[in-house]
């Protein structure tokens, strides 16, 4: 494959044309991604699948206006028609084609060790195989095992009106397992993931097998669930079960499309403390091998870590290309878009607290009666309000200080900016979470992480 | 039209001894505009086209398929996929049950689900109607402080399943939309609706309704409060009522019930639901959004009444869950595009409407919660146990009228719980996007969780 996708003289002309009707900035993002899947059911091996999609998105931006075209045609004729189209919102200005020129293709070679591509396909199988047989030798309680295996491989290149040309070759590798167990009182579910921006050097017998063991003995666990209460109470998230609740918590209304747009509570508060002295909150694209890193965001600008809440003080926002440009300061890396056929926005990547020092054994010891919740699903939020819900696939009661009986799934509600004041403890025991962010309809993978840490209260949702 | 179909048949020559082939093929226009203080936003136009192509081989121990995608249609990269599907069949498990479809003699519906207008209508005209609604919205009254987003979209596709097993369909459809989400504020605190409004084209949309729905959902929501947990009765909006649709319409997936991941498996006959509840997954209804003359198979799409009165009648099947089963498809294959693979599912719920009207349940209902809107439902429903706790914004009942707005609360049941607990389904169906209508329900005996 040719490493650029198009050539640099047919984007410097495809840029040209898109800039000929009185544009001010414009972009030509081309991407190539081949993909492929695998799910095992009941030991069945269901469906491989390989899928590929190449395209070019190019947008063209005049003043407060943005014009967008995708095509999956990547010859010059091709994207010509697309960069005309994009350039429509320029009416009338300009007076023709404008001369772009290039400087030399900033390479970003992926830094994974084994490509999806060398895999043979038999050894997969072997793989799904295994962790199936370990998950069922966990309990005959154990009825359904499905287990998925993904792999994408994304290389693109990002060229624009003010010389950025750089690529990209993103190589992500997942696997996760979902177990059913059955009991007296009905069926029960663990779901476990593994994911990593690497290659299948992420997937060894151990890790999928740990992964395996995991869902497994969490379905088995939860046979046993009680209702969850419901009312607010303290609730202690073990290390790297909670992040998400920072993402939907906060997160989100750090991006800076919703600050722009006076559509989050954050807005106009950077140097207030919005949070517990205890919360330093981290965005950081550059975490290697983590499932929201990434070495160039797809505006073209390198992955960064930025510091947006420092000791509860509110430091700064996350950025992308356009709303920097707004503001006239640099985008913060946080450009990022689902595929060619999207606009680029602001996102996050990963996204983590710093750990505390704290014990976390101390921490459950100290909460005479709450929630311990071992795992999150997924949550949302509306960053207008604050308001965020979040499912808690696996928790416990505390009582006495000493986790007790497990409980059946239910959400945590809570406000964001109230919920930050809340943290009265974190602890040292810090892990991450792949997951995928949703956003306006585009999906992209990000990380979260956190240490066991403690809310001083939040609403559960439970039936009891 | 028949572009595509004749592209799609040329690929089925290609087939080799044992093997059969499926190829689902689909290209489309898209049209996006979004308004922003009075202004252009953004204007995106794409075409997209792709190809899905399933491979089939008879063994000794049943069928084994294989399965691959491309988003083009140029030959080079159909070649590509077919060479992957190939490779991927080897892997796969034999099973007895895997099948394509093959016609069954039910004749499709005639439906017009496909506008010219879409295509016709000028640009400018689409740009007028996001800027009109963003206007609208924005002045309709003093306490709203923004409008985050006003959105025109539109659509027009086609598509066609054929395969080596006699299937031959193609079909056209278009969608408009406008949507719009505002932010009222009235000093102290933010609060946010969104209104919409849906067709086949511009002409059905009326941008009045979708900024009366935001205004109204935005403002009613000010001063809202944290109310104190209770048992209570839920009712629920037409769309906060077509997304619980969408989760017991999930329950009655064949699929989900043949792979032990519905709650209604072995239930076929109870009484899962109050008498009033019938619900039924009616394509061929031409009120529906989702309305559709083929399934994601190629089978003609038909009516099927899942719940009657209250009793479990059946499931819907594509091929595979219909064989795993020992029955035969209900014409209810569904598939998320080039890259999707069919499997059963729901594509046009309705519940029968009762005879009552929203503000006759609410009177009815004396007090309870009105909920407005969901949040946290792919996390806080569990479709295999049933467990059922999500987050809610609306306005208390009280002595029959709508009364203070509440948030931060969350209502708690079992799936199983809820549709027996069922006391009034309204008159009021809206016939939304998405894969349900809705209309008012009110369900009692739900945990609201405050303060």
């Amino acid at each position: 494959m040719n490493s650029t996708l198009v050539e640099k003289d047919v984007l410097e002309r495809v840029l040209g044309e898109a800039m000929g009707r009185g544009g001010e900035f414009a972009e030509v993002f081309v991407e190539d991604r081949t993909t492929s899947s695998a799910t095992l059911d009941q030991r069945r091996v269901e469906e491989l699948s390989s899928g590929r999609d190449r395209g070019a998105g190019i947008r063209v931006v005049v003043g407060d206006t943005t014009g967008f075209a995708h095509t999956a045609d990547l010859s010059e004729r091709g994207l010509l028609a697309a960069a005309q189209a994009a350039a429509a919102v320029a009416r009338g200005g300009g007076d023709g084609v404008r001369e772009i020129a290039l400087g030399a293709l900033a390479d970003h070679p992926t830094r994974a060790t084994t490509l999806p591509g060398d895999v043979d396909k038999a050894r997969k199988i072997e793989l799904l195989m295994h962790a199936d047989d370990v998950a069922r030798s966990e309990g005959s309680s154990i009825t359904q095992v499905q287990i998925g295996l993904g792999d994408s491989t994304r290389r693109f290149v990002v060229a624009n009106s003010e010389g950025v040309f750089a690529t990209d070759h993103q190589v992500r590798t997942r696997f996760n397992i979902s177990c059913v167990a059955k009991g007296d009182t009905g069926m029960q579910t663990g779901y476990r993931p593994v994911a990593g921006t690497r290659g299948f050097e992420l997937l060894s017998n151990e890790a999928v097998a740990d992964a395996a063991r995991g869902a497994a003995r969490q379905a088995i666990t939860k046979l046993d669930a009680r209702p969850a209460p419901s009312g607010d109470l303290p609730v202690v998230l073990a290390g790297g079960s909670g992040g998400i609740l920072f993402h939907e918590a906060c997160g989100h209304g750090l991006e800076a499309d919703a600050i722009l747009k006076q559509a989050s509570v954050y807005a106009g508060k950077v140097g207030e403390q919005v949070a517990s002295p205890l919360v330093t909150l981290v965005d950081d694209g550059t975490v290697a091998g983590e499932w929201g890193y990434l070495a160039l965001d797809d505006e073209g600008r390198p992955g960064s870590r930025n510091v947006l809440i420092e000791n509860g003080v509110l430091t700064d926002y996350m950025w992308d290309y356009l709303r920097a440009r707004k503001e006239g300061r640099a985008s913060s890396g946080n450009g990022r878009r689902q595929s060619y056929q999207y606009l680029p926005m602001v996102r996050m990547t990963n996204t983590y607290l710093l750990q505390g020092d704290s014990d976390a054994d101390e921490i459950i010891a100290q909460t005479p009666r709450g929630v311990y919740v071992a795992q999150l699903g997924g949550g949302q939020v509306n960053t207008a309000t604050g308001d965020f819900v979040f499912g808690m696939t696996a928790a416990f009661m505390i009582e006495n200080g000493r986790i007790t009986a497990p409980l059946r799934d239910c959400n945590l509600i809570g406000n964001g900016p109230d919920v930050l004041q809340r943290v009265d403890a974190v602890a040292t025991d810090f892990s991450m979470t792949p997951g995928t962010c949703g956003k306006d309809g585009q999906s992209v993978p990000v990380g979260t992480g956190q240490a066991t840490m403690r809310l001083s209260g939040v609403t559960i949702g439970g039936a009891a | 039209m028949s572009e595509l179909l004749a592209k799609a048949e040329r690929l089925l020559e290609r087939a080799t001894g044992a093997e059969q082939i499926e190829v689902f093929v689909s290209s489309g226009v898209d049209t996006e505009v979004r308004a922003y203080q009075g202004a252009l936003e953004n204007l995106s136009s794409a075409t997209s086209s792709g190809i899905g192509i399933r491979v089939l081989r008879d063994g000794a121990g049943g069928a084994q398929v294989g399965t691959a995608w491309v988003g083009s249609l140029d030959d080079d990269a159909i070649d590509e996929a077919l060479a992957e599907a190939r490779d991927n069949v080897r892997f796969a498990t034999e099973d007895e049950f895997i099948a394509f479809a093959r016609p069954d003699g039910v004749a499709p519906v005639t439906l017009q689900l496909s506008d010219d207008s879409v295509t016709s209508t000028p640009l400018d005209q689409k740009i007028s109607m996001a800027l009109d609604l963003e206007r609208m919205v924005r002045n309709g009254d003093k306490r709203i402080r923004q409008v985050d987003s006003a959105d025109y979209s539109d659509y027009v596709a086609e598509a066609a399943i054929v395969s080596t097993a006699g299937i031959r369909a193609s079909y056209a459809r278009s969608g408009a939309y406008v949507s719009v989400e505002a932010i009222a504020n009235d000093g102290a605190d933010d609060q946010t609706g969104w209104g919409l409004s849906a067709g086949r084209a511009p002409g059905d949309l009326d941008i009045s309704v979708a900024a009366g729905d935001a205004i109204l959902r935005a403002t009613r929501m000010l001063g809202a409060v944290k109310p104190s947990s209770m048992k209570c009765t839920a009712v629920f909006d037409p769309r906060s009522a077509a997304t619980l649709l969408s989760i017991i319409g999930g329950a009655c997936s064949g699929e989900a019930v043949v792979r032990g991941r519905s709650f209604f498996a072995n239930r076929i006959g109870e009484m899962v639901a109050s008498s009033m509840f019938t619900l039924l997954d009616d394509p061929t209804d031409p009120r529906h959004f989702m309305a559709s003359v083929f399934d994601g198979e190629g089978l003609a799409c038909r009516r099927n009444v899942m719940i009657e009165d209250g009793q479990l009648r059946a499931f819907v099947y594509d091929t595979v869950s219909a064989r795993r089963a020992g029955t035969a498809s209900t014409g209810s294959a569904v598939r998320g595009g080039i890259a999707g693979s069919p499997s059963a599912g729901c594509r046009a719920l309705q519940l029968l409407p009762g005879d009552i009207d929203q503000a006759e349940i609410f009177r009815r209902v004396g007090n309870g919660v009105y909920v407005e809107s969901l949040m946290g439902v792919h996390s806080g429903v569990n479709p295999i146990s049933g467990d059922f706790s999500v987050g809610v914004t609306g306005l208390m009942i009280r002595d029959g009228q709508l009364a203070e707005p509440v948030r931060e609360i969350t209502v708690a049941s079992t799936l199983q719980r809820m549709l027996l607990d069922v006391i009034h389904v309204g008159n009021d169906v809206e016939w939304l996007p998405g894969s349900a209508a809705g209309q008012t329900v009110a369900i009692e005996g739900i945990a609201l969780s405050g303060s």
